[in-house]
Protein backbone atom coordinates (compact mmCIF):
# COMPACT_ATOMS: atom_id res chain seq x y z
CA UNK A 1 0.00 0.00 0.00
CA UNK A 2 1.23 3.35 -0.98
CA UNK A 3 1.05 6.17 1.22
CA UNK A 4 -0.76 8.97 0.02
CA UNK A 5 -0.77 12.69 0.89
CA UNK A 6 -3.20 13.96 2.92
CA UNK A 7 -6.06 15.60 1.33
CA UNK A 8 -5.98 19.40 1.62
CA UNK A 9 -8.46 20.50 3.89
CA UNK A 10 -7.55 17.81 6.25
CA UNK A 11 -3.85 19.41 6.21
CA UNK A 12 -5.41 22.77 6.89
CA UNK A 13 -7.10 21.59 9.77
CA UNK A 14 -4.32 19.62 11.07
CA UNK A 15 -1.63 22.42 10.94
CA UNK A 16 -4.37 24.60 12.40
CA UNK A 17 -4.68 22.49 15.80
CA UNK A 18 -0.95 21.47 15.81
CA UNK A 19 -0.11 25.50 15.44
CA UNK A 20 -1.61 26.27 19.11
CA UNK A 21 -1.49 25.53 22.13
CA UNK A 22 -2.82 22.84 23.93
CA UNK A 23 -5.62 25.16 26.06
CA UNK A 24 -6.58 26.68 22.56
CA UNK A 25 -6.78 23.53 20.47
CA UNK A 26 -10.23 22.98 22.41
CA UNK A 27 -11.61 26.59 21.30
CA UNK A 28 -10.58 25.43 17.99
CA UNK A 29 -12.86 22.39 18.82
CA UNK A 30 -15.43 24.65 20.03
CA UNK A 31 -15.68 26.73 16.58
CA UNK A 32 -15.71 23.96 14.46
CA UNK A 33 -18.51 22.34 16.86
CA UNK A 34 -20.23 26.08 16.24
CA UNK A 35 -20.03 25.49 12.63
CA UNK A 36 -21.28 22.03 11.83
CA UNK A 37 -24.28 22.79 9.14
CA UNK A 38 -28.03 21.79 10.17
CA UNK A 39 -28.93 19.05 8.14
CA UNK A 40 -30.15 20.06 4.67
CA UNK A 41 -34.02 20.22 4.52
CA UNK A 42 -34.21 16.77 2.62
CA UNK A 43 -33.02 14.40 5.34
CA UNK A 44 -34.57 16.01 8.41
CA UNK A 45 -37.67 14.04 8.22
CA UNK A 46 -35.85 10.61 7.54
CA UNK A 47 -33.74 9.75 11.22
CA UNK A 48 -33.94 6.01 9.43
CA UNK A 49 -31.01 7.01 6.75
CA UNK A 50 -29.18 7.80 9.71
CA UNK A 51 -26.77 5.49 11.50
CA UNK A 52 -25.47 5.70 15.38
CA UNK A 53 -22.25 5.98 16.00
CA UNK A 54 -22.13 4.38 19.29
CA UNK A 55 -18.57 4.24 20.12
CA UNK A 56 -18.77 7.99 20.93
CA UNK A 57 -20.74 8.95 24.47
CA UNK A 58 -23.00 10.92 23.43
CA UNK A 59 -25.39 10.42 20.30
CA UNK A 60 -24.55 10.82 16.82
CA UNK A 61 -26.02 10.07 13.63
CA UNK A 62 -24.39 10.34 10.51
CA UNK A 63 -25.23 10.06 6.43
CA UNK A 64 -22.84 9.45 3.70
CA UNK A 65 -24.18 10.81 0.11
CA UNK A 66 -21.93 9.64 -2.58
CA UNK A 67 -22.96 11.78 -5.76
CA UNK A 68 -23.07 10.48 -9.62
CA UNK A 69 -19.64 12.17 -9.96
CA UNK A 70 -18.24 10.00 -7.06
CA UNK A 71 -17.87 13.00 -4.50
CA UNK A 72 -18.61 12.12 -1.17
CA UNK A 73 -20.76 14.12 1.02
CA UNK A 74 -21.03 13.56 4.78
CA UNK A 75 -24.47 14.74 6.81
CA UNK A 76 -24.18 14.26 10.51
CA UNK A 77 -26.12 15.43 13.14
CA UNK A 78 -25.16 15.77 17.37
CA UNK A 79 -27.12 17.85 19.63
CA UNK A 80 -25.73 21.15 21.51
CA UNK A 81 -25.29 19.06 24.89
CA UNK A 82 -22.51 16.96 23.46
CA UNK A 83 -20.27 20.04 21.94
CA UNK A 84 -17.28 17.32 21.79
CA UNK A 85 -18.58 15.15 19.29
CA UNK A 86 -20.33 17.82 17.22
CA UNK A 87 -16.64 19.18 16.91
CA UNK A 88 -15.52 15.62 15.38
CA UNK A 89 -18.50 15.18 13.07
CA UNK A 90 -17.42 19.19 11.44
CA UNK A 91 -14.14 18.60 11.60
CA UNK A 92 -14.60 15.52 9.18
CA UNK A 93 -17.35 16.97 7.39
CA UNK A 94 -15.19 20.15 6.19
CA UNK A 95 -12.09 17.64 5.81
CA UNK A 96 -13.78 15.37 3.43
CA UNK A 97 -15.85 18.12 1.57
CA UNK A 98 -15.35 17.77 -2.02
CA UNK A 99 -13.37 13.94 -1.97
CA UNK A 100 -13.79 11.41 -4.18
CA UNK A 101 -14.74 8.14 -2.62
CA UNK A 102 -11.63 6.54 -3.61
CA UNK A 103 -9.70 9.86 -1.81
CA UNK A 104 -12.05 9.44 1.50
CA UNK A 105 -11.29 5.91 1.45
CA UNK A 106 -7.41 6.15 1.74
CA UNK A 107 -7.57 9.16 3.84
CA UNK A 108 -5.50 7.02 6.95
CA UNK A 109 -7.34 5.88 9.96
CA UNK A 110 -5.39 7.00 12.82
CA UNK A 111 -5.67 10.89 11.51
CA UNK A 112 -7.89 11.55 14.41
CA UNK A 113 -4.84 10.52 16.31
CA UNK A 114 -2.72 13.27 14.42
CA UNK A 115 -4.18 16.51 15.58
CA UNK A 116 -2.66 17.24 18.78
CA UNK A 117 -6.46 16.59 20.72
CA UNK A 118 -5.21 12.94 23.04
CA UNK A 119 -3.76 15.68 25.75
CA UNK A 120 -6.51 18.31 25.65
CA UNK A 121 -9.65 16.17 25.01
CA UNK A 122 -7.96 12.48 26.34
CA UNK A 123 -7.51 9.67 23.85
CA UNK A 124 -10.42 8.11 24.88
CA UNK A 125 -12.48 10.62 23.33
CA UNK A 126 -10.74 11.00 20.73
CA UNK A 127 -10.99 6.92 19.58
CA UNK A 128 -15.03 8.41 19.23
CA UNK A 129 -13.47 10.45 16.79
CA UNK A 130 -11.91 7.22 15.13
CA UNK A 131 -14.96 5.62 15.33
CA UNK A 132 -16.76 7.97 13.00
CA UNK A 133 -14.18 7.55 10.68
CA UNK A 134 -14.17 4.53 9.97
CA UNK A 135 -18.56 4.47 9.62
CA UNK A 136 -18.03 7.12 7.30
CA UNK A 137 -15.08 5.19 5.12
CA UNK A 138 -17.44 1.99 5.83
CA UNK A 139 -20.63 3.76 4.08
CA UNK A 140 -18.69 4.61 1.28
CA UNK A 141 -17.45 1.42 0.77
CA UNK A 142 -21.30 0.58 0.63
CA UNK A 143 -22.54 3.20 -1.52
CA UNK A 144 -19.32 4.31 -4.63
CA UNK A 145 -20.80 3.76 -7.53
CA UNK A 146 -17.47 2.56 -8.98
CA UNK B 1 -17.02 24.69 56.49
CA UNK B 2 -17.27 28.02 55.46
CA UNK B 3 -21.01 28.68 54.30
CA UNK B 4 -23.62 28.35 55.57
CA UNK B 5 -26.21 25.02 54.39
CA UNK B 6 -28.88 24.44 52.48
CA UNK B 7 -31.71 23.79 54.56
CA UNK B 8 -34.47 23.93 52.46
CA UNK B 9 -37.01 20.94 53.48
CA UNK B 10 -36.67 19.46 50.11
CA UNK B 11 -33.29 17.88 51.69
CA UNK B 12 -34.50 17.37 55.40
CA UNK B 13 -35.64 13.94 54.93
CA UNK B 14 -31.89 12.68 53.44
CA UNK B 15 -29.20 11.37 55.50
CA UNK B 16 -26.97 13.92 55.14
CA UNK B 17 -28.63 17.09 53.37
CA UNK B 18 -25.82 19.29 54.03
CA UNK B 19 -24.33 17.67 51.15
CA UNK B 20 -26.97 19.02 48.94
CA UNK B 21 -27.61 22.59 47.64
CA UNK B 22 -30.73 23.50 45.04
CA UNK B 23 -30.20 26.05 42.38
CA UNK B 24 -32.08 28.54 44.39
CA UNK B 25 -29.52 28.27 47.57
CA UNK B 26 -26.39 28.37 44.60
CA UNK B 27 -28.25 31.27 42.80
CA UNK B 28 -28.42 33.64 46.34
CA UNK B 29 -25.37 32.67 47.24
CA UNK B 30 -22.84 32.92 43.65
CA UNK B 31 -19.81 35.22 44.86
CA UNK B 32 -19.58 34.67 48.61
CA UNK B 33 -16.33 34.38 50.16
CA UNK B 34 -14.89 30.57 50.94
CA UNK B 35 -17.20 29.43 48.08
CA UNK B 36 -16.15 27.57 44.54
CA UNK B 37 -18.03 26.58 42.07
CA UNK B 38 -16.89 23.55 39.87
CA UNK B 39 -18.25 21.98 36.89
CA UNK B 40 -17.56 18.72 35.60
CA UNK B 41 -19.36 17.13 32.76
CA UNK B 42 -18.39 14.13 30.49
CA UNK B 43 -18.49 16.32 27.22
CA UNK B 44 -15.07 18.23 27.92
CA UNK B 45 -16.21 21.58 26.28
CA UNK B 46 -19.73 21.70 27.45
CA UNK B 47 -18.09 24.07 30.06
CA UNK B 48 -16.86 26.31 27.36
CA UNK B 49 -20.63 26.77 25.61
CA UNK B 50 -21.95 28.19 28.62
CA UNK B 51 -21.72 27.79 32.54
CA UNK B 52 -22.72 29.06 35.93
CA UNK B 53 -20.73 32.34 36.77
CA UNK B 54 -17.76 31.89 38.60
CA UNK B 55 -17.53 28.47 38.18
CA UNK B 56 -14.22 26.51 37.37
CA UNK B 57 -13.93 23.70 35.12
CA UNK B 58 -12.55 20.16 36.37
CA UNK B 59 -12.40 17.49 33.69
CA UNK B 60 -12.87 14.00 34.73
CA UNK B 61 -10.33 12.74 32.36
CA UNK B 62 -7.89 15.18 31.93
CA UNK B 63 -7.26 16.90 35.36
CA UNK B 64 -8.93 14.11 37.73
CA UNK B 65 -6.83 10.77 36.42
CA UNK B 66 -3.22 10.21 36.16
CA UNK B 67 -2.45 10.63 32.15
CA UNK B 68 0.26 7.08 32.70
CA UNK B 69 -0.97 5.26 35.48
CA UNK B 70 -4.60 3.65 35.58
CA UNK B 71 -5.29 5.69 38.93
CA UNK B 72 -6.42 9.03 40.29
CA UNK B 73 -4.24 11.99 40.06
CA UNK B 74 -0.90 12.03 42.62
CA UNK B 75 -1.57 14.47 45.95
CA UNK B 76 0.62 16.90 44.51
CA UNK B 77 -1.15 17.44 40.94
CA UNK B 78 -5.05 17.22 43.22
CA UNK B 79 -3.12 20.03 45.25
CA UNK B 80 -1.61 22.17 42.49
CA UNK B 81 -5.09 22.02 40.67
CA UNK B 82 -6.81 22.75 43.53
CA UNK B 83 -4.99 25.71 44.30
CA UNK B 84 -5.16 27.21 40.37
CA UNK B 85 -9.11 26.68 40.34
CA UNK B 86 -8.80 29.00 43.72
CA UNK B 87 -9.87 25.93 46.18
CA UNK B 88 -8.48 26.07 49.27
CA UNK B 89 -8.75 23.29 51.84
CA UNK B 90 -11.73 24.78 54.14
CA UNK B 91 -13.68 26.08 50.97
CA UNK B 92 -17.19 25.46 50.51
CA UNK B 93 -17.41 23.44 46.84
CA UNK B 94 -20.45 22.84 45.09
CA UNK B 95 -20.02 20.68 42.59
CA UNK B 96 -22.49 20.37 39.54
CA UNK B 97 -22.72 18.60 35.85
CA UNK B 98 -24.26 17.12 32.82
CA UNK B 99 -26.32 14.09 32.68
CA UNK B 100 -28.20 13.96 36.42
CA UNK B 101 -24.63 14.92 37.45
CA UNK B 102 -23.19 11.79 36.81
CA UNK B 103 -19.54 13.38 36.82
CA UNK B 104 -20.15 15.47 39.17
CA UNK B 105 -20.68 13.00 41.43
CA UNK B 106 -17.59 11.49 40.32
CA UNK B 107 -15.27 14.72 41.06
CA UNK B 108 -16.75 14.48 44.34
CA UNK B 109 -16.41 11.22 45.28
CA UNK B 110 -12.76 11.92 44.17
CA UNK B 111 -12.29 14.88 46.34
CA UNK B 112 -13.59 13.20 49.05
CA UNK B 113 -10.84 10.46 48.54
CA UNK B 114 -8.32 13.38 49.21
CA UNK B 115 -10.73 14.46 52.23
CA UNK B 116 -11.71 17.42 51.27
CA UNK B 117 -14.14 18.35 53.76
CA UNK B 118 -17.16 20.21 52.64
CA UNK B 119 -18.09 19.34 48.91
CA UNK B 120 -21.47 19.02 47.68
CA UNK B 121 -23.46 18.59 45.02
CA UNK B 122 -25.83 20.98 42.93
CA UNK B 123 -29.42 19.14 43.15
CA UNK B 124 -30.49 18.64 39.31
CA UNK B 125 -27.13 19.69 38.13
CA UNK B 126 -26.87 21.77 34.71
CA UNK B 127 -29.82 20.11 33.26
CA UNK B 128 -32.08 22.29 35.89
CA UNK B 129 -29.88 25.33 35.90
CA UNK B 130 -30.47 25.88 32.61
CA UNK B 131 -33.92 24.56 32.51
CA UNK B 132 -34.89 27.41 35.00
CA UNK B 133 -33.23 30.00 32.94
CA UNK B 134 -30.55 31.12 35.10
CA UNK B 135 -27.72 33.06 34.24
CA UNK B 136 -24.96 31.42 32.20
CA UNK B 137 -21.64 32.89 30.72
CA UNK B 138 -19.35 31.93 27.90
CA UNK B 139 -16.19 33.88 30.02
CA UNK B 140 -13.92 31.53 31.64
CA UNK B 141 -14.09 32.05 35.24
CA UNK B 142 -10.02 33.04 36.23
CA UNK B 143 -10.28 32.91 40.39
CA UNK B 144 -7.07 34.24 42.31
CA UNK B 145 -4.85 31.17 42.73
CA UNK B 146 -5.22 29.75 46.16
CA UNK B 147 -2.65 27.24 48.19
CA UNK B 148 -4.16 24.12 48.42
CA UNK B 149 -2.03 21.74 50.74
CA UNK B 150 -0.55 18.34 49.68
CA UNK B 151 -2.78 15.62 51.39
CA UNK B 152 -2.23 11.61 50.91
CA UNK B 153 -5.61 9.77 49.23
CA UNK B 154 -7.13 7.80 51.83
CA UNK B 155 -8.06 4.40 48.94
CA UNK B 156 -8.83 2.72 51.67
CA UNK B 157 -12.70 4.12 53.73
CA UNK B 158 -14.51 4.80 50.16
CA UNK B 159 -12.34 2.90 47.69
CA UNK B 160 -12.50 -0.77 46.64
CA UNK B 161 -10.02 -2.85 45.14
CA UNK B 162 -10.34 -5.94 43.29
CA UNK B 163 -9.23 -8.05 45.94
CA UNK B 164 -11.31 -5.97 48.61
CA UNK B 165 -14.38 -7.39 46.00
CA UNK B 166 -13.01 -10.71 46.31
CA UNK B 167 -12.71 -10.57 49.86
CA UNK B 168 -16.16 -9.10 50.03
CA UNK B 169 -17.68 -11.94 47.88
CA UNK B 170 -20.21 -13.52 49.96
CA UNK B 171 -20.16 -11.18 52.66
CA UNK B 172 -22.05 -8.61 51.62
CA UNK B 173 -24.13 -6.54 49.20
CA UNK B 174 -22.68 -5.45 45.65
CA UNK B 175 -24.71 -3.16 43.91
CA UNK B 176 -23.99 -3.13 39.83
CA UNK B 177 -25.40 0.26 38.43
CA UNK B 178 -24.74 -0.54 34.78
CA UNK B 179 -27.77 -0.81 31.89
CA UNK B 180 -29.31 -4.21 32.41
CA UNK B 181 -27.95 -5.75 29.06
CA UNK B 182 -24.27 -4.56 30.27
CA UNK B 183 -25.36 -6.49 33.27
CA UNK B 184 -26.65 -9.68 32.03
CA UNK B 185 -24.15 -9.94 29.48
CA UNK B 186 -25.80 -9.24 26.27
CA UNK B 187 -23.34 -8.34 24.11
CA UNK B 188 -23.68 -5.11 22.53
CA UNK B 189 -20.53 -4.35 19.99
CA UNK B 190 -21.15 -4.22 16.55
CA UNK B 191 -18.71 -6.80 14.84
CA UNK B 192 -15.81 -4.80 13.29
CA UNK B 193 -16.20 -2.14 15.50
CA UNK B 194 -14.72 -3.29 18.83
CA UNK B 195 -15.41 -0.74 21.38
CA UNK B 196 -13.15 -0.15 24.50
CA UNK B 197 -13.91 -3.15 27.00
CA UNK B 198 -13.75 -6.02 28.90
CA UNK B 199 -12.54 -9.27 27.26
CA UNK B 200 -15.96 -10.97 29.25
CA UNK B 201 -19.37 -9.85 29.76
CA UNK B 202 -21.81 -10.49 32.87
CA UNK B 203 -21.48 -9.07 36.34
CA UNK B 204 -19.94 -10.46 39.65
CA UNK B 205 -22.10 -13.24 41.22
CA UNK B 206 -24.34 -11.77 44.04
CA UNK B 207 -24.52 -8.28 42.91
CA UNK B 208 -27.93 -6.60 42.69
CA UNK B 209 -28.77 -4.77 39.26
CA UNK B 210 -29.84 -1.08 40.26
CA UNK B 211 -29.05 1.15 37.19
CA UNK B 212 -27.58 4.21 38.91
CA UNK B 213 -30.26 6.69 36.94
CA UNK B 214 -32.58 5.36 38.75
CA UNK B 215 -31.92 7.28 41.67
CA UNK B 216 -32.82 10.65 39.72
CA UNK B 217 -36.15 12.28 38.98
CA UNK B 218 -37.36 13.65 35.59
CA UNK B 219 -35.78 16.91 36.35
CA UNK B 220 -32.49 15.50 36.98
CA UNK B 221 -32.79 16.25 41.21
CA UNK B 222 -32.59 13.29 43.22
CA UNK B 223 -35.88 10.87 44.04
CA UNK B 224 -37.17 11.58 47.52
CA UNK B 225 -35.96 9.89 50.51
CA UNK B 226 -39.25 7.25 50.34
CA UNK B 227 -38.90 6.05 46.60
CA UNK B 228 -34.71 5.72 47.33
CA UNK B 229 -35.67 3.46 49.91
CA UNK B 230 -37.96 1.61 48.23
CA UNK B 231 -35.14 1.04 45.49
CA UNK B 232 -32.35 0.50 47.31
CA UNK B 233 -33.47 -1.47 50.56
CA UNK B 234 -36.32 -2.61 49.11
CA UNK B 235 -35.68 -4.24 46.05
CA UNK B 236 -32.09 -4.45 46.19
CA UNK B 237 -32.71 -6.19 49.47
CA UNK B 238 -29.91 -3.72 51.28
CA UNK B 239 -30.54 -3.62 55.69
CA UNK B 240 -28.90 -0.75 57.49
CA UNK B 241 -25.47 -1.25 58.61
CA UNK B 242 -24.57 -3.21 55.47
CA UNK B 243 -21.10 -2.83 53.48
CA UNK B 244 -21.65 -2.28 50.43
CA UNK B 245 -19.91 -2.25 47.24
CA UNK B 246 -21.06 -0.44 44.09
CA UNK B 247 -19.46 -0.80 40.71
CA UNK B 248 -20.09 0.33 36.67
CA UNK B 249 -17.39 0.02 34.16
CA UNK B 250 -14.77 2.78 35.35
CA UNK B 251 -16.50 4.09 38.58
CA UNK B 252 -18.28 7.27 37.63
CA UNK B 253 -21.79 6.09 37.26
CA UNK B 254 -20.91 3.82 40.48
CA UNK B 255 -19.93 7.07 42.20
CA UNK B 256 -23.43 8.53 42.23
CA UNK B 257 -24.53 5.25 43.49
CA UNK B 258 -22.02 5.71 46.56
CA UNK B 259 -23.23 9.52 46.88
CA UNK B 260 -27.09 7.81 47.04
CA UNK B 261 -26.15 5.42 49.52
CA UNK B 262 -23.79 7.16 51.76
CA UNK B 263 -25.15 10.99 51.91
CA UNK B 264 -29.05 10.66 51.06
CA UNK B 265 -29.70 6.96 52.78
CA UNK B 266 -27.06 7.08 55.41
CA UNK B 267 -24.86 4.05 54.70
CA UNK B 268 -21.78 4.30 56.51
CA UNK B 269 -19.64 1.82 54.88
CA UNK B 270 -20.17 1.97 51.05
CA UNK B 271 -17.12 1.55 48.46
CA UNK B 272 -16.62 1.90 45.02
CA UNK B 273 -14.75 -0.31 43.28
CA UNK B 274 -13.40 2.23 40.44
CA UNK B 275 -11.68 -1.31 38.64
CA UNK B 276 -15.36 -1.53 37.97
CA UNK B 277 -15.97 -3.82 34.53
CA UNK B 278 -13.23 -3.20 32.90
CA UNK B 279 -10.82 -4.68 35.34
CA UNK B 280 -13.33 -7.33 36.60
CA UNK B 281 -14.06 -8.97 33.29
CA UNK B 282 -10.56 -8.74 32.17
CA UNK B 283 -8.94 -10.47 35.21
CA UNK B 284 -8.65 -14.15 34.81
CA UNK B 285 -9.93 -16.33 37.31
CA UNK B 286 -11.96 -14.09 38.99
CA UNK B 287 -16.13 -15.57 39.39
CA UNK B 288 -18.39 -14.04 36.69
CA UNK B 289 -21.83 -15.15 36.07
CA UNK B 290 -24.03 -14.03 33.00
CA UNK B 291 -28.37 -13.39 32.71
CA UNK B 292 -30.89 -11.28 34.72
CA UNK B 293 -29.96 -13.20 38.02
CA UNK B 294 -27.88 -12.18 40.68
CA UNK B 295 -25.97 -15.89 40.48
CA UNK B 296 -24.17 -17.66 43.01
CA UNK B 297 -20.68 -16.63 44.83
CA UNK B 298 -18.83 -20.25 44.43
CA UNK B 299 -17.30 -21.62 46.97
CA UNK B 300 -14.03 -22.79 47.00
Amino acid sequence: MTTTALPTALKEIKDEFLALEVPDRLQLLLEFSNELPELPERYRDHPNLFERVIECQSPVFIFVEVGDDDIVQLHATAPRESPTTRGFASILAQGLAGLTADEVIAVPDDYPQELGLSQAVSPLRVRGMTALLGRTKHQVTLKRHS
Amino acid sequence: MTVGFDDSATFADYAHPERLVSTEWLAEHLGEPGLAVVESDEDVLLYETGHIPTAVKIDWHTDLNDPVLRDFVSAERFAELLGRKGISRDTTVVVYGDKNNWWAAYALWIFTLFGHEDVRLLDGGRDKWIAEGREIVTTTFAPEPAEYPVVQRDDSTIRAFKDDVLEHLGHGPLIDVRSPEEYSGERTEIPGYPSESALRPGHIPSAASVPWARAAAPDATFKSREELDGIYKGEAGLREGDDVIAYCRIGERSSHTWFVLTHLLGFENVRNYDGSWTEWGSAVRVPITTGTERGEVPTA
